[in-house]
């Protein structure tokens, strides 16, 4: 076990290294962010063997990053922001013909007014192209769940693309202790890729071809059992790997404090983790607060947002917002929580990298506590991080 | 009793401010603390401009995603930003600003508030005594770390030392060592 100390986008190109996947393929120009210029470094340096596919533009990233993983090989890219909506043709095809591929995207919002700081509107504008899609709250863990993504997005019941998500400048550019284990623990935890079809020239195919409605819909349905299935196998492949290294961040939610929490605060990413020292100080006045920290956007944990209490009162922190709708994760909890009695609060926070900091939290908590929450609320614009809410 | 130390310096594009938080947070974690961050401001910087730098140190896991608006410690890589930027904007109650001056600390206290400490130490002598250079201009950001442990006691000056070694091998981690060990005995607090 090595101890480095590194940000977010650095220790996500250690992780394609140490996943030892075979193809990068990436557009280097903004947005992207220094995971990519760092994987070319690491490369030309000699220490991580893969062919790096430099494109025009993130679309053909995306169209360069199928091919490859269609030959059976396996494959990484990262993007961000404008590129991952420029993507997006490219994110659907990838999970339709059933290419375990992994990308981390940083989250960057979308413009203009142009804007390179941290929200989640890009991500959650992918939510139905298939993908399976986690949030990480520290460097750490995107180095752990970079690497367990490779083995649930290989399963062969699964075969499917993960997108592993960070938040921009709060992890991309913010160096934090990482662990690293040796790579003969990670190859045994990750070994070679096992195609389940490929592209191979001495057994030829075609692949893509037209396909009529009936097998269309049925091929669809799998899709959403492999999505269906990947809950038990995020959870198992994270106690795995907590069995060989130590880490553990959570199944497809981390959880903290909250079994027997009078309210909880649902988050993704970094702000499930500011969450926490919310919690803290809140059950120091002895207000019963924990965090649902949402780890699999996608698929969605709807069986462990079930086990709270009917009596437990929600507070959703959204960074992204479905215009003309709502919080795009205040929707989904009030879909996964159907025909239950819980009260269920939400919050627009942190659009465009406006800090949320555990201030801002606390109040959020102590408004539905106190009866002032709306059901849908936003934080309060202007300087600063302690900006109460309107 | 749980330990955080929030640190925040002001430097000028290029004159390493985020790579002395970096090192600053690792040397941290070799003294024996927990957790530590380092990170740049968030967003565009430019060469010459006046640029921030954070770090945060803590004997527990750090949970804190936010920014830092109420540091313990700031430190000033160019003096003459005081001219520019409220360097003490938001330093707590008997925090303490870290100056890189030719200035002793009893000639300076009286235009900052009483609240706060202010120690000195001359880091851009030590860089052109020992030839620490980038394109002819000093670069003081390794000497000013050797002054940290003067006034904080959560860092200690032998992980200073030997992160500078790590990060800058042979001769020139030798130049920049011994500023920093220098900067450590120049330090001066005021009472």
């Amino acid at each position: 076990m090595k101890l480095i100390m590194d940000t977010a986008n650095h220790i996500a190109g250690e992780a394609a290294k140490a996943a030892r996947a075979e193809v990068v393929a990436a557009y280097p120009i903004t947005p992207q962010t220094t995971v990519v210029e760092y994987i070319q470094k690491l490369i030309s340096n000699g220490e991580f063997d893969a062919d790096f596919i430099c494109v025009e533009s993130e679309h053909s990233a995306m169209a360069a990053t199928i091919g490859a993983s269609a030959t059976g090989v396996r494959t990484f890219t990262a993007t961000s922001s404008h590129g991952l909506l420029y993507m997006h043709e490219m994110l659907h095809w990838a999970a339709l013909a059933r290419l375990p591929i992994v990308m981390v995207n940083i989250n960057r919002t979308i413009g203009p007014g142009w804007n390179i700081w941290a929200d989640h509107q890009d991500s959650m504008a992918q939510r139905d192209t298939g993908w399976l899609q986690f949030h990480c709250g520290s460097n750490q863990e995107v180095f752990d769940t970079v690497i367990q993504s490779y083995k649930i997005a290989e399963a062969e019941e699964i075969q499917l693309p993960i997108m592993v998500n960070f938040d921009a400048f709060i992890l991309s550019h913010t160096s934090m202790p990482v662990s690293i284990p040796d790579q003969p623990v990670i190859d045994k935890f990750l070994p070679k890729r096992k195609p389940v079809w490929k592209l191979d020239s001495s057994d030829p195919l075609t692949h893509g071809n037209i396909i009529p409605p009936d097998p269309y819909l049925e091929i669809r349905k799998s899709m959403q059992e492999s999505q269906d299935k990947a809950r038990d196998l995020i959870r198992t492949t994270a106690e795995e790997w907590k069995k060989l290294t130590g880490f553990w961040h959570g199944g497809t939610v981390e959880e903290y404090r909250a079994e027997d929490a009078d309210l909880v605060v649902l988050a993704m990413g970094t702000l499930g983790s500011e969450a926490k020292v919310a919690v803290d100080r809140l059950r120091k006045e002895r207000i019963k607060a924990g965090v649902f920290r949402i780890r699999s956007f996608r698929p969605f944990p709807i069986d462990e947002i079930k086990k709270l209490s009917e009596e437990t009162k929600l507070v959703v922190v959204d960074k992204a917002l479905s215009f003309g709708g709502e919080g795009v994760l205040y929707s989904e909890v009030k879909s996964a929580l159907y025909g239950r009695k819980n009260e269920i609060f939400g919050w627009i926070a942190g659009l465009g990298g406006k800090d949320v900091s555990w201030q801002d939290l606390v109040q959020m908590v102590k408004a539905v506590k106190d009866g002032k929450a709306k059901p849908v609320n936003w934080q309060k614009g202007g300087k600063g991080a302690i900006t109460g809410f309107i | 009793m749980a330990f955080l130390l929030e640190i925040r310096l002001h430097g000028r594009g290029g004159q390493g401010a985020v790579t002395a938080a970096n090192l600053l947070a690792v040397a941290a974690l070799r003294s024996g603390n927990k957790d530590a961050q380092a990170s740049p401001f968030f967003g565009a910087e430019r060469r010459g401009a006046p640029v921030k730098a954070f770090a945060r140190i803590s004997s527990e896991e750090i949970n804190l995603r936010s920014q830092i608006y109420n540091p313990d410690l700031v430190i000033v890589l160019d003096q003459h930003l005081l001219d520019l930027v409220d360097v003490t904007e938001g330093l707590k109650k008997g925090g303490t600003l870290l100056i890189n001056t030719k200035k002793r600390p009893a000639e300076i206290v009286s235009y900052f508030p009483n609240t706060i400490r202010v120690a000195t130490v001359d880091a851009t002598g030590l860089a052109l005594k020992y030839e620490i250079k980038v394109g002819g201009i000093p670069v003081v950001n390794t000497a000013i770390l050797g002054a940290i442990p003067k006034v904080t006691s959560a860092i200690k000056i032998e992980k200073i030392i030997e992160v500078i070694k790590g990060r800058f091998p042979g001769e020139s981690g030798d130049k920049n060592a011994k500023a920093a060990r220098d900067a450590f005995g120049m330090t001066e607090v005021s009472p």
